[in-house]
This record gives structure tokens, sequence and C-alpha cells, in this order.
């Protein structure tokens, strides 16, 4: 394996304040590559985001973004990364939503930041952030049909005939 | 006109307030202007000259990387990283393949990690020569604007010598290189670390403590350092504001650990601020390829541009006509057949610009299931009303060109 750091320590500190914070089932976790990811309800993420950033130091949003797995109950989900930049330590948070309430709460009152990031989230994968202060599409038209990053929506024309896709599997 | 007129900082409450005795005017900064350098839209709102709010359009030039790389190999997406910020291209494919590498576990040898830590240098010395002489010419001195880009145009030729290509490299592979550097691109690195400090010290000289450009560019866009957090500020913006955050030392990558450079920082966060602190990067920048080059040339081997992994690397043609595990390898992939971990990763380098980070969700396919790109422009772009309100119009001319918003990274 390549020379990434893992941050056990604060890894474990992260996880028994949580506990603390959530109870042990409300929220799970687990280690991927060099970061360790928490998955917790939509009606506990504002509430564990407020909490990593005031209690942790999880000072800096790195980035958020939005995911898309069809087929499951809670298809739809976000992931938001977190930085302690005191600490040199890395997190992410994700959580899920279904198809037909994919509302989370805004986290802009945490980090300004986030502005953008929920707008493209809504912008591609269609979550609505309640409490957002300008919630409308940023780098699609603002009449766009779609939600173009849900794996539903086709890259390509889907009647174009001109291309044979047999081998290529496009 | 009255004294008062003549100090605009005794009015310029009163305006910003709203108490300001003139009608407002609705302007349209872009689309497309020859000051913003790039598409995006402003819409402002002015009293005077004063701006008192912005509405920011953007999304002229979005191409969908996200979607499009849920749909490619993952060598095939290297070439959509280099359209996001194509003023340090290399730094972006570099990116790709280290978040790539990592989900791999492929290891690379340090005589190609210092390679790479050339080769992403030069970029952010180009990175930062666009920038800086761009601030220049927004400040009304178009002679660095002209001047200093026969040194991109020299780095660019070390790229052409490389691989062929000028704007969009696409020189690396998984695991390391596409091939070894010529003598002929180790010439060019050499004369240019040895010609380029005089330059860069011409450049301040005419610059760095000119009365004009001072007057002009210190206290114009100013940004604190705790705004610049909250508003997910990295790279030299962030130094600017006087946050010592690089991701180079915080989260070494590419044996970035090996070398030994200082992290310049500034105090106020405005645009002479993040003038100087660019002009120190490129100083430590020249410091670091200096030193890679000492680490290569201790290096007995002169030979390896790639790590060890016949999976992803081509082999030479030659090979694949005569020996029958060079044409299986070969096959994979071309038609990208190589199997591929389940997992997620998210790998950042400091790019020109900040942090760019490649998230990758694998799911085990032929291509990647998920990929985000965390592009510091879109992050920090957002900042920009709340910068230049209350300024000057021309002053958030300046302030735009002097956060190097480039619109390739902005829209993805």
């Amino acid at each position: 394996m390549p020379a990434f750091t893992i941050n056990a320590e604060r890894d474990q500190l992260a996880i028994d304040r949580l506990t603390e914070q959530l109870g042990a089932d409300g929220f799970t976790h687990e280690r991927l590559y060099d970061t360790m990811c928490f998955v917790v309800a939509k009606e506990k993420v504002h509430e564990t985001l407020a909490f990593l950033r005031n209690e942790l130091d999880f000072n800096f949003l790195t980035s958020m973004c939005g995911m898309h797995f069809p087929g499951l109950e809670l298809e739809l989900g976000a992931v938001y990364f977190l930085h302690s930049m005191r600490n040199g330590h890395r997190i992410r948070v994700k959580t899920h939503v279904s198809l037909k309430e994919a509302e989370l709460p805004t986290v802009t009152d945490l980090w300004p930041t986030a502005n953008w990031m929920e707008r493209e989230t809504w912008d591609f994968f269609g979550i609505d952030f309640v409490g957002h202060p300008n919630m409308k599409r940023i780098l699609n038209m603002e009449d766009f049909p779609a939600f173009p990053m849900r794996k539903d929506y086709p890259l390509e024309d889907p009647t174009r005939e001109d291309k044979n896709d047999t081998f290529f599997g496009r | 006109m009255s004294d008062t007129m003549a100090r605009p900082d005794l009015w310029k409450e009163d305006h910003v307030e709203g108490k300001g005795l003139n009608e407002l005017t609705t302007l349209n900064l872009g689309p497309t202007h020859p000051a913003t350098h790039g598409i995006f839209q402003n819409v402002l709102t002015l009293d005077g000259e004063i701006i008192l709010d912005t509405e920011q359009t953007i999304g002229y030039i979005h191409r969908a990387f996200e979607k499009i790389a849920e749909r490619r190999p993952f060598y095939q997406i290297t070439t959509l990283t280099d359209r996001m910020n194509y003023c340090s291209a290399p730094i972006n494919n570099f990116g790709w393949l280290m978040a790539v590498e990592k989900l791999l576990g492929i290891d690379l040898p340090k005589r190609v990690d210092y390679m790479r830590v050339i080769i992403m240098e030069l970029s952010r010395i180009t990175d930062h020569i666009i920038c800086n002489t761009i601030i220049s010419q927004d400040a009304g001195a178009t002679t660095p604007f002209l001047y200093y880009y026969q040194w991109r145009e020299r780095i660019y030729e070390i790229y052409e010598e490389i691989c062929g290509a000028r704007l969009t490299t696409n020189m690396g592979r998984i695991g390391g290189f596409e091939r070894n550097f010529s003598d002929l691109a180790w010439e060019r690195t050499r004369a240019i670390i040895k010609e380029l400090p005089a330059a860069l010290d011409e450049f301040d000289k005419l610059l760095v403590r000119n009365r004009v450009f001072m007057d002009r560019c210190i206290n114009c866009g100013p940004i604190s350092a705790e705004r610049a957090l909250a508003y997910g500020f990295t790279g030299p913006n962030l130094r600017a504001a006087g946050v010592d955050y690089d991701v180079r030392v915080a989260d070494p990558y590419s044996s970035y650990e090996d070398f030994d450079f200082k992290i310049p920082v500034g105090k106020s966060g405005d645009v002479y601020d993040r003038f100087t602190v660019r002009q120190e990067e490129m100083r430590q920048s020249i410091s670091i390829i200096r030193q890679a080059l000492e680490k290569i040339d201790k290096i007995a081997d002169k030979t390896t541009y790639h790590a060890d992994v016949p999976d992803w690397v081509l082999p030479p043609k030659q090979e694949v006509y005569n020996d029958m595990e060079a044409l299986i390898y070969h096959f994979k992939i071309v038609m990208g057949e190589t199997e591929i971990p389940v997992g997620e990763v998210y790998h950042c380098v400091e790019g020109g610009n900040g942090e760019l980070g490649f998230y990758i969700v694998s799911d085990g396919g032929r291509n990647p299931f998920r990929v985000h790109f965390r592009r510091p422009c879109f992050i920090y772009y957002q900042a920009f009303p709340e910068i230049i309100k209350g300024g000057m119009l021309s002053d958030a001319i300046l302030t735009m060109s002097s956060l190097n918003v480039i619109a390739g990274e902005l829209d993805a």
C-alpha cells in the first residue's frame, strides 16, 4: 500500500465523542483507506456536523457532494468532507435520503462555504437544503428539466443509432 | 470639487448603508468582458462607483466532467482534469493519477516522485506567472504581462519536449510517466532554474516597491483569515490572509516531505499580499526544483520513470508484437479491463489555486462509480461579493484577477 498516514488516535477520539453525543446506535463508522467515514441519519446530520465543528475542531469544510445509489431504499445521499487543520485530521460524514423526501438541513450557518456546494448538490442531485438562503441551480441553466448527476439520467442521447456499443459497453 | 469628494474613505460608509444621494445603477460585468479573464457574469448594483451588491452567475463553460467521468475508464479521465485549471494542467493530471494510485495501492519509486515534483512546481510557476502578470495588467502595468510570459513559454517548451503537448499535457501515467525525460528536457529545466530568479527579481523591482502599484493594491479587496477559512479558501489566497495551510506540508504527497521549503504568508489578505505571496512561492518552487534535481542526480538509476505496474503502463510497442504477455497487458490497458478494487478515496494536492481534491468512489467496474472534483476556484469565488462590497468598481476587477479565478476550474 502507498504511504498514506492514518490518524488512528484522532479517529478513535472522534468515535468516542460521537458515541457520547449520539449514542452507539446513532451512527455507523468505517475506515475507507486513510479516512474514517461516519454515516448518520438525516435527522441527526446537522447536530452531528455542528458538534464536530464546535467540539472537535473541524473548522474547515473541505468539500461536499451528492451521491446516488439506485436500488437502495435511501437512494440519494450527501458526503461532507471535514478537515481539522489544527490537528491535521480529515473525516467524512455521510447521510442518506430517499428519492421522495430528498431534503437535508443546510449547513450554511456553520460554514458559509457550504452555500455553493449545496446549490451544486441541488443542481445535480435534486437534494433540497432546507433553510438555505438562495436555493437555486448554479451550473446548469435555471429551467433545466432534470437532475443530471442522478444515475438514471443518460449521458448521451439514448436514441442515437450511429454508434455500435456492443464491445465497449457505452 | 470639495475636500470630501477627494477623500472617498470619508463618504464611503454612507453610500454602503444606502444613505447616498445617487440613483443606483445596475451594471452587467460579463459574461464576456475583457477584464474578467474568463466567462462569468456579475450583476453589480452600483451607487456611483461604489459596489453595493453583486449577483454572480456561473456555469457558462460547464462541461459535466463529473458525469462524463462516470462513463470513462480511469485513464481517459486524466484528459478531463487538465481542462479544469488549464494554467497548471500537470498538477491536475498528477493529482488525479495520485488519487487513482492511492485507490490501487501503487507505491512509486523516489525518482518518479521527484520528477513529478519538478513538473508540478514548474506548472505552479506558470500558474503564478499568469496570475501575477494579470494583476499588474489590471493595475495598469502592461509590461509584465507581455514580458514575463516568455518564462511561461520556456516552461511550456519543457512540457513540449517531454510529451509533445503544451497546454493540456497528459504526460503522466498511472504509476509514473509515459516516457523518461530526454537530455534536452533536463537541460531546459536546469537552464530555467538558473535564469528565472533574476527575472523574478526584475519583476519585483518593477512592482513590489513601486509607489503606484502599492497604492493601487494595498487594502484593495482584503479578507480576514477567519472569513477566508469560513469561505473555504485554500492556496495562495488563504496564505495571503495569514493562514499557513499548504497541502504539500499538511498532507505531503509525492515525497514533498523530503524537501526543505518555506510557506510564505501574508497578513491582510489584500491584492498586494496575494501578489507578494505568489511571487515568493515562485522562488520557493525554484528552490524545490533545484533540490529535486540534486536528489535525482544522486540516484544511480537513470532509467526508471514509472513504478513496476505492468497492469497500468503500456509495454513498449516492439514487445507487444513479439511477446504474449505484453500483448495481453496492452490489450487490457487499452480496453480498460484491468481490475480495480472496490473502495473510495479522497486525495488532494496543492494546485495553483489551493487544495485540489479528487474523490473517487469505485464499485470495481471499469469506470469509477462517482467522481467528485474539489475545485478551489468554485469554492472561494463565492466570497467575491463580500470582498468587493463597499469598494470601487475598478477594485473589483483587480480583486477578481488576484483571486485567480479560472473559468474552467470554476465550472468543471
